[in-house]
Order: structure tokens, then sequence, then C-alpha cells
């Protein structure tokens, strides 16, 4: 029994994947904090096909991959605010217009120029095959991206809170602004890797936003976030080389499962929980939040 | 370092000369703004939604840069009066995220960024004039709540507890009174008055016409330009509001005397159906109607009175 669940360890490829995928998707759910609070969710899902084509051309090149994704994260971001501060257009559809754009150019390139690197890749994640060159610039990215996380939390938090008072006290907001971006787009190359250009939003989204339904500290947040990036990154590289199935899906089966839990069980934003608060308060009909939440959820149905 | 003492005996005023502030669409929110303002005064911002107002507030944060004027602050550029904490800011309700993970200490921790280190790790006076912050706006008691579970006066207490621990020498206050009961007003006024005397700048962008006279001693009055600026007596007129507001006051002269047509015997009411703003017979706001009782029905006050007429 210990035996058979021990095999994945005793391949070299299963042991890089678990850990590489637990560095990279720890960072993710520390940077998913920002992303849910910020409302940078659909940002971020933008992004992480917007390095596409950059990831495409870099490999044409030989640069590294990182470089050539960066490149078009930014240019795609820039692209996005220069269409929505000049035009009467809303931002859900620059975003939608600027990343389908930025991610047919890519799938464009690839079919065109057929090399080694492969769509099924891209789209979907490669982890457990994955080079020792890429495993190297994934985790200089994830460590680059946790420093500047570890110093500079407190005034990305403030710049996500509170702008004007991020301004009043000195800080540069725009430089913050793009530093968040930078941030996105970085670990965005990362998971890609692991999980695939499809499924990176909801390492950037979906720990984050558990987190948030559990507690009311944002420094809690960051810890419950990473832990639960982290533990379900680990496990679920683990547990798909018993499925022989993609270790993205597993990765973010597990943390869709864990938001679900929260969901439904949060001490106080949870939905059960919510509506036992209206039970025991009374017919008084003071509560609105659990109909708030039916309705918002009706809504997204 | 030895920043953490402020600026408390620098005496500091804001001026604002030729500001033209154009949106990329083109739009014109401000155009030639110009005027001044000089340490120890509370000033107040009146005009219509979408005379400029937040657009002042927007250049004086440095949010935008005029395509022609200045805005200088002690002498200073925004940005370089920002990096000397010089300019606090207290948000519109409506602007602040209510259910984001922070507790009441920490927003008014973030007064003190400025005066932190690089990771913004608090010391021992910082601490000490948060602290004190809380405790000036009787807050010091709800630390640890989260923002979000505080009443509408709390919330704006809090938020002034943190321009206050920012120890800024110009206050700029985005409708200060919006969902505030009138005791928290009343007591918003106070410290707006102590800071007054202390020789700060207190700028008030507000809807709430009936109030300005009870606490501006300037005030100046926008409609995409500057159309005047100055101390109360002279400036808050109805003539000026008519200019400013046009069509979107309601204008209510009640005769209270069996002489129509006298003008003395005149009570007119201008009211953009918040508070209203009523003159005597001299011409002058009255500066007493609006009592701290007469909160949320204040503004139906004189329509009472009108019905009661014989």
């Amino acid at each position: 029994m210990i035996e058979t669940l021990l095999t994945p360890l005793h391949y070299e490829y299963m042991v890089k994947a678990i850990l590489v995928s637990g560095f990279i998707g720890g960072v993710c759910a520390l940077l998913s904090c920002y992303v849910t609070l910020k409302g940078w969710s659909l940002m971020g899902d933008a992004l992480s096909h917007a390095i596409v084509p950059g990831v495409v051309l870099a490999y044409f090149a030989g640069l590294p991959f990182a470089a050539g994704a960066f490149f078009s994260g930014l240019l795609a971001a820039g692209t996005m605010g220069f269409i929505k501060s000049r035009t009467r257009i809303r931002e859900d559809a620059v975003i939608g217009i600027v990343f389908t754009t930025f991610f047919a150019a890519g799938l464009l390139l690839i079919s065109l120029y057929p090399s080694n690197i492969s769509l099924k890749t891209i789209v979907l994640g490669n982890i457990l095959g994955i080079a020792n060159r890429d495993i190297i610039q994934s985790l200089v990215i994830s460590g680059v991206t946790l420093v500047v996380l570890a110093v500079k939390w407190k005034d990305l938090l403030l710049f996500v809170f509170d702008p004007a008072q991020a301004r009043a006290v000195g800080l540069n907001t725009s430089l913050l602004h793009l530093m968040l971006l930078t941030l996105l787009a970085a670990t965005a190359v990362a998971a890609l890797q692991a999980v695939g250009a499809c499924l990176v939003v909801a390492m950037l989204v979906t720990p984050g936003a558990t987190a948030y339904l559990l507690t009311d500290r944002f420094g809690r947040m960051m810890g419950l976030a990473a832990a639960m990036g982290v533990t379900t990154s680990v496990l679920g590289a683990y547990a798909s080389y018993f499925l022989d199935g993609s270790t993205g899906g597993c990765i973010v089966v597990l943390q869709t499962a864990l938001f679900l839990a929260a969901l439904f069980f949060a001490p106080v934003h949870g939905v059960l929980a919510g509506r036992w608060k209206a039970r025991t308060s009374g017919q008084s009909g003071t509560s609105s939040q659990p109909g708030d939440e039916l309705s918002a959820g009706a809504e997204a149905l | 370092m030895g920043t953490n003492n402020g600026h408390h005996d620098i005496k500091i005023d804001l001026r604002v000369e030729g500001v033209t502030v154009a949106y990329n669409n083109g739009h014109v929110a401000l155009r030639d703004a110009t005027f001044s303002l000089a340490p120890g005064t509370i000033c107040g911002l009146v005009g219509v939604n979408g005379s400029g107002k937040s657009t002042l507030f927007k250049a004086i944060m440095g949010f935008v840069r005029p395509v022609r004027g200045s805005v200088s602050i002690g002498g200073l550029s925004v940005r370089e009066a920002h990096r000397r904490n010089l300019v606090a800011y207290v948000p519109q309700s409506e602007e602040v995220d209510w259910a984001f993970p922070v507790s009441v200490w920490d927003v008014v921790l973030m007064g003190r960024y400025g005066y932190m280190n690089m990771m913004r790790i608090a010391r021992r006076a910082d601490r000490e004039i948060a602290m004190a912050s809380l405790e000036r706006v009787g807050m010091a008691e709800f630390r640890s709540r989260q923002i979000g579970e505080l009443s509408g006066g709390q919330k704006k207490r809090v938020f002034l507890a943190r321009a206050l621990a920012q120890q800024g020498r110009i206050v700029l206050l985005d409708e200060p009174f919006t969902g505030v009961d009138v005791r928290t007003e009343a007591a918003i006024v106070d410290l707006l008055r102590e800071l007054r005397a202390q020789g700060h700048i207190v700028f008030v962008s507000t809807h709430d016409l009936g109030s300005v006279p009870e606490f501006c001693d300037q005030v100046v009055i926008i409609n995409r330009t500057v159309l005047a600026a100055g101390p109360m007596e002279t400036t808050f007129t109805e003539q000026n509001l008519a200019r400013a507001f046009g069509g979107a006051l309601r204008n209510l002269r009640f005769d209270h005397t069996d002489v129509p047509g006298v003008l003395s015997n005149e009570l007119r009411v201008l009211t953009d159906d918040e508070a209203a703003l009523v003159f005597d017979e001299s011409g002058r706001p009255a500066r007493q109607m609006m009592s701290p009782d007469a909160d949320a029905t204040g503004a139906a006050e004189p329509a009472d009175a009108a019905e009661s007429q014989p």
C-alpha cells in the first residue's frame, strides 16, 4: 500500500513536477489575493492568453520564453489601457477583443510555422515533460515575484484598496499599477508550464477567492491562499500520476473543491452561515445577506 | 529620519493657477481654474454634479495632470508635496470597498506609510500617533473591527483618523457628511475647526449647501471653471450660487407677512434637494437655521413653515 503511494516519487520527472507545481502554485496563490480584491480576474485571464504569441516568437528566436511572454503580455495590457482611455467602449469588451486577438495571433503563428513547440503544451501545459531549462525559468520568475511581494506587499495592498491614499503618502501609483500587471504577466508565464494557458486564471484567482471567504484580514488571507495553492498543486501533480490524467486539470479541480467547501461552510461568509444568521436573527428582515448572495448567484447562473 | 513629527509648524498654502484639465477623450472638465487658499482656513467647494469638483480634487491628488496651469502646495509641485506627506485625503464613502479585508487599525496605519521604511513596518512612534488619532475621533475601541462592520458615521471617523495620523497640512474631504448622523456631523465640524486653529487648510467638497455657511470661512464655487472664490460673506451669495447652479437648484420664496412684495419680508430657500440653504432678509445666508436636532427633516421645514402661513 505505502509502496504504491510512494511510486510517483521514484520517478525524477514526477518529483520535479510536484515540487515545481507546488512552488508556482504558492506564488500564484499569493498574487491571487490581489487579483480578486482588485477585480482583475478577467485581466488575469486576458494576460494568460495574451502571452501566447510572445512565447511562440521567443521559441522561434531561441530566446527565453519568459522574455517573449512578458513583452506580449505588457503590450496587450498597454493596448487595453489605450483603447479604454480613448474610446467609450467598456472595459470588458476591450479585454475581450484584445486578448482573443493576441491568442489568435499565437495560434496562427504555431500553425503556420510548425516547430518543436506544440499547441497542446501551450494550451494545456506539460509539467510532466518540462525541460530543465524551463524549470529554471519558471523558478526564477516565481522567486523574483516572491521577493517583490515580500518587500512591496503593503504598498500593493494600499494601491489596491485606496489609490488616492497611496498617492497622498507619496507612492507612485502608476509604478505600482505596472508592478502588479508585470507580476501578473510573469506568474502567468510560470503557471503556463504547469497548467496551460486555459487554466492559468484558476491558479491566479481561486485560492485568493477561497481565502477571502474565510477571513477578514489580509495577512491571514495571504497565508491561507498560499497554503491552499501549494497543497492543491502538490496533490494535483501527485494525483495525476495515478489518474494518468492532465496535471492542470487535477490541480484546478482540487482548488475548485476547496472553493466549494468554503463557499458553503465558511464560518462567517459562507452560504450556510448566512442562512443561519438570517434564521437566528429572527423575522425582523434586517439581514439581507443570504438574499443578496442567492440573487447574486442566480445572476451569475 | 526625524520626519516623524510631521510638519506641525510649517505654514503651507495651496495655489491653483490657470488649471485646465482635459481627459483623453477630449472632454475638458475644468478650464482655467484659479484660486488660492492661505493656511488656517476651512474652504467649501461647491458646484453641480459634473462641474469639475472631483476633477479639481484629482488634480490636487496628482491623478490628472493639467494640460495648462499648475497646482502648487507650499511652493512645491503636487508630487513633491505628497512625498512630504503634506496632503491628506478623506474619500467619499461610496469610493471605499467596505468588504475589503482590512481592520480599522490597518486603515489608520496607512496614514503613516509615508513615514515608514520601504517595508512599511510601523515603528513605535507610528503606532502611538495612529492610536492618538483614533482616540481623537473616539474610535480606539473599534480598532480591531473589519471596516465593513461599522456604522456610516464610524466609517467616516476612521478615515478622518487616518488623515490625522498622516499629519498633512492640507486635508481634502470629499462629501464628508453623506450617510453621517447629525451627532457625527457636529463632531466632524468640531475637528475641522481644531485643524483650522492649528493652521491647516481644510478643503471640503460638498453637496450640502445648507451646511457650508455653518463651518466654512472660505468658499470656491465652480462650474467647469472657478466662478467665484473668497471669503464666505462676499462670495457665498445668492447671485454667485445662481450662476453656478442655474436650474439645478430649487429657489423657493416665502413671504411671511401680509405685505407681499417687500423684499425684506422674503425668506428665500435655495436647495438642490439635500440640505436647504436659507437666506435671511439682508440677503446673507442664515447661519443657525440648521440646528443639530433638525437632521433629516431639516430640509422639509421651510415647506412646513409655508403651509402654516395664514
